[in-house]
This record gives C-alpha cells, sequence and structure tokens, in this order.
C-alpha cells in the first residue's frame, strides 16, 4: 500500500512537472480502485452497481479540475481519497439516499482486485450532446477516436492553441453540467 | 463515452491553472478600492487621528483587526484543499484573541475615567455593526469567487472563514473611523459584527462553495 501512495505521489509530481504520460498512467492507475469503492458505496446503498462508471466519471473530472488544490508536498492518496469520498456521497444523496461513506472504503482497496467495467458511462454520454460543435468534435477526436491534439489539430482544420482551448471548455462544461443535476 | 476515452482526453488537457492563493490575493486586492472607496464616501477616518494613533489602545484595534484577517486567510487556504481538516491549525485564531485578551487585561489594571461599562456600551455600536457588515461585502464577494477554485470538504466552514477573513479586513478599515479605542468595545461590537458576516459566509459557502 506504501509502495503504491508513493508511486501516485511520483506519477502527479511528475504530471505536474508537465509530463502528460505520467499523468495518463495515474488515472489509470486509479481508476480501478475508485470503481471498486464505488461499487461498495452503490451495493451498500442498495442501488445497482453498475451505475458505478458515471461515479468514477465524476470523481476523474474532479481530480483533474481540482488538481491544483494538490500540494506537492503532501501524499497523493489521501487527498486522491478526500475527492472520491465527497463525489460519492453527492452521488448516493443525489440517488435519494443519506449514507455514510467510509474512507477505508478507499484505502484498504486492493488495485487490481476489480474487474475492468465493460458498460459505458450514460451521464457524461447524455451530456457531450449539449455541448458546441467545436468542443464536441475535439473531445470526440481525443478521446474515443485517440487522436493527438496535433493530429486533431489537421482534422478539425484548427489551430493546436484552438483545439486545446475547446478541449479544456469542453471538459469544463461537462462536468459542471454533471454538477448541476446534483 | 468510457472511461478509458476520458483519461485520454483528461490527460491531453494540460492547462496549468491558478492556485488558490494566488487568484485569492489578486481577488482581494481587487475588492480593496470597492471597499475603500465606499469607506471613505460613507465615513472616513475619524478627525482626531493625528492623536489617536498615539493611543496604544487605539493602535491595539489594528493588531487584532490585521492578525485575524491573516489568520482567517491561511485558514480559508488551509481549508480549500479537499482532505483538509481544522485540526491544529485553527489554534492560529489565538494570535487575534489574545491581543484582545490581553488588551483588556491591561486596560482593566490602568487607572480609567469612566466605568467599564460605559467603555464596553461606547458611543457608535450601531454604527460598528453596520459598517463592517457593508465593507465585507466586497472582500466576501472576492473571497468566495477565488475560493470557488478551490475543493473544501466542509464548504460553509470554508465559506464561514471567507466571512471572518472579510470582516477582519473590513473592520480594520472602520477602525480609523471607530472613535470607542476600549478593547471591551471592540471584543462586544466588532465580534458580533463578525459574527454576522461569518454567518453569511456560512450560508453563502454552503451554496457556492461545493465543487
Amino acid at each position: 500500500m506504501r509502495e503504491r501512495d508513493n508511486e501516485w505521489t511520483g506519477l502527479m509530481r511528475s504530471a505536474n512537472a508537465g509530463d502528460t504520460a505520467a499523468y495518463h498512467r495515474l488515472l489509470k492507475a486509479v481508476t480501478p480502485v475508485l470503481r471498486a469503492a464505488a461499487r461498495r458505496g452503490l451495493a451498500r446503498a442498495g442501488q445497482p452497481v453498475d451505475q458505478s462508471e458515471d461515479i468514477v466519471q465524476d470523481i476523474l473530472f474532479a481530480v483533474h479540475l481540482k488538481r491544483h488544490t494538490w500540494d506537492e508536498n503532501a501524499p497523493f492518496a489521501p487527498w486522491l481519497f478526500a475527492i472520491a469520498r465527497n463525489k460519492l456521497i453527492d452521488a448516493l444523496r443525489r440517488r435519494g439516499r443519506r449514507i455514510f461513506v467510509n474512507i477505508d472504503d478507499f484505502s484498504e482497496t486492493l488495485p487490481g482486485a476489480q474487474a475492468e467495467e465493460t458498460l459505458p458511462a450514460t451521464e457524461v454520454t447524455a451530456h457531450l450532446n449539449g455541448l458546441p460543435k467545436r468542443q464536441r468534435d475535439v473531445l470526440q477526436s481525443i478521446s474515443v477516436d485517440g487522436h493527438s491534439i496535433k493530429d486533431t489539430a489537421a482534422r478539425l482544420a484548427m489551430t493546436e492553441g484552438a483545439v486545446r482551448v475547446a478541449l479544456h471548455r469542453g471538459l469544463t462544461n461537462l462536468a459542471n453540467k454533471l454538477r448541476v443535476e446534483i | 463515452m468510457k472511461t478509458d476515452d476520458l483519461i485520454r482526453a483528461l490527460a491531453s488537457d494540460g492547462k496549468s491553472r491558478w492556485r488558490v492563493g494566488n487568484l485569492l490575493t489578486v481577488a482581494l486586492l481587487a475588492a480593496v478600492p470597492v471597499s475603500v472607496a465606499a469607506f471613505f464616501i460613507e465615513m472616513g477616518v475619524r478627525p482626531d487621528i493625528a492623536t489617536a494613533v498615539q493611543n496604544p489602545f487605539f493602535d491595539l484595534k489594528f493588531a487584532v483587526t490585521i492578525s485575524l484577517a491573516l489568520s482567517a486567510v491561511a485558514l480559508s487556504l488551509h481549508l480549500s484543499r479537499p482532505e483538509a481538516t481544522l485540526r491544529g491549525v485553527v489554534l492560529i485564531l489565538a494570535v487575534p484573541f489574545l491581543l484582545l485578551a490581553g488588551g483588556i487585561a491591561v486596560e482593566m489594571m490602568l487607572p480609567q475615567r469612566v466605568a467599564w461599562i460605559t467603555r464596553l456600551v461606547g458611543t457608535n455600536s450601531r454604527i460598528c455593526l453596520t459598517a463592517i457588515p457593508v465593507l465585507s461585502m466586497p472582500f466576501l464577494a472576492a473571497a468566495l469567487v477565488a475560493l470557488r477554485h478551490g475543493a473544501p470538504a466542509q464548504p460553509a466552514l470554508a465559506g464561514a472563514f471567507a466571512g471572518l477573513l472579510s470582516a477582519g479586513l473590513a473592520a480594520t478599515l472602520y477602525a480609523a473611523h471607530c472613535t470607542d479605542d476600549s478593547p471591551l468595545f471592540v471584543a462586544t461590537w466588532y465580534t458580533l459584527a463578525t459574527l454576522l458576516v461569518v454567518a453569511v459566509g456560512a450560508l453563502a459557502g454552503s451554496r457556492v462553495l461545493r465543487y
């Protein structure tokens, strides 16, 4: 566990220094842990666990948009779990239950213990269609089609700067739309 | 959208973000002219300011309000982190508290011309109760805008500290107008006015500081 936490902290430090690959690896690494905790929270609240992916994505949005609140000198895991816990409580509340989420839900999860989630999340997909076309196209190109910023710029006849702006705005808009539902 | 796809999009979004502290500094600096203008238009400094500054009890008011504002700024920033709790750090508020308590103790030991209850009641408590909340509003609005970039675990608590820092800054302005210099007056009326702003901040925070 200590080793995992140290690895995450190291990855996040690299990410803050501009290492996109490290950031990508970090998000991939934390996702199974978040997923397991979301499932457990849903199960305990008597909710169908197949909604866990919406919660995972909600947490990932918050992690991304609030990443500047992480203190480089502090370990990453407590910061992550605090955000995850907050979002999980929100999600369960939204589903009509008041529930106490135990912090151990997160910290005791063994990575890799959870099966891959195959169901696509519905909430983000639904909101995607409400975005301005530019932002939607850029998001689609980078996320689903897996193109780089550079390739996306070429495909959509935009500058790389414009792609970056559209991507950032699109992600922020999506996160806000998820929040409004609460 | 699959989570892996979302992660790819998030990882490509490398836009660097403002730190909450920098944003709070800029926002509060932007609010200063608004409150200062309101202060000079509505009340201004007291006429005997030149002699008042030689009175240590007049100066003490600024030590109390400035240390209150600074410690509340520090606590607001601390609470803007998702994993932060008040444990331990809240002791920083002892600085303004002890300054004020010390002032009261010293004043009590000195011979006085007027009774302590008269000093406590003062002459312009009603202005104090209005001026501090009104002057604090630009600061509170600025602080809340900046703190929205944070991720507080307890939005109402974070809002309360935003109220506290705003009241501290507003009281620093108001203290230059206020002719009641007794620490007893400050402890009573400044505190009441501050609590009003803290309540407004907590209420606003519980709505706008959720992330």
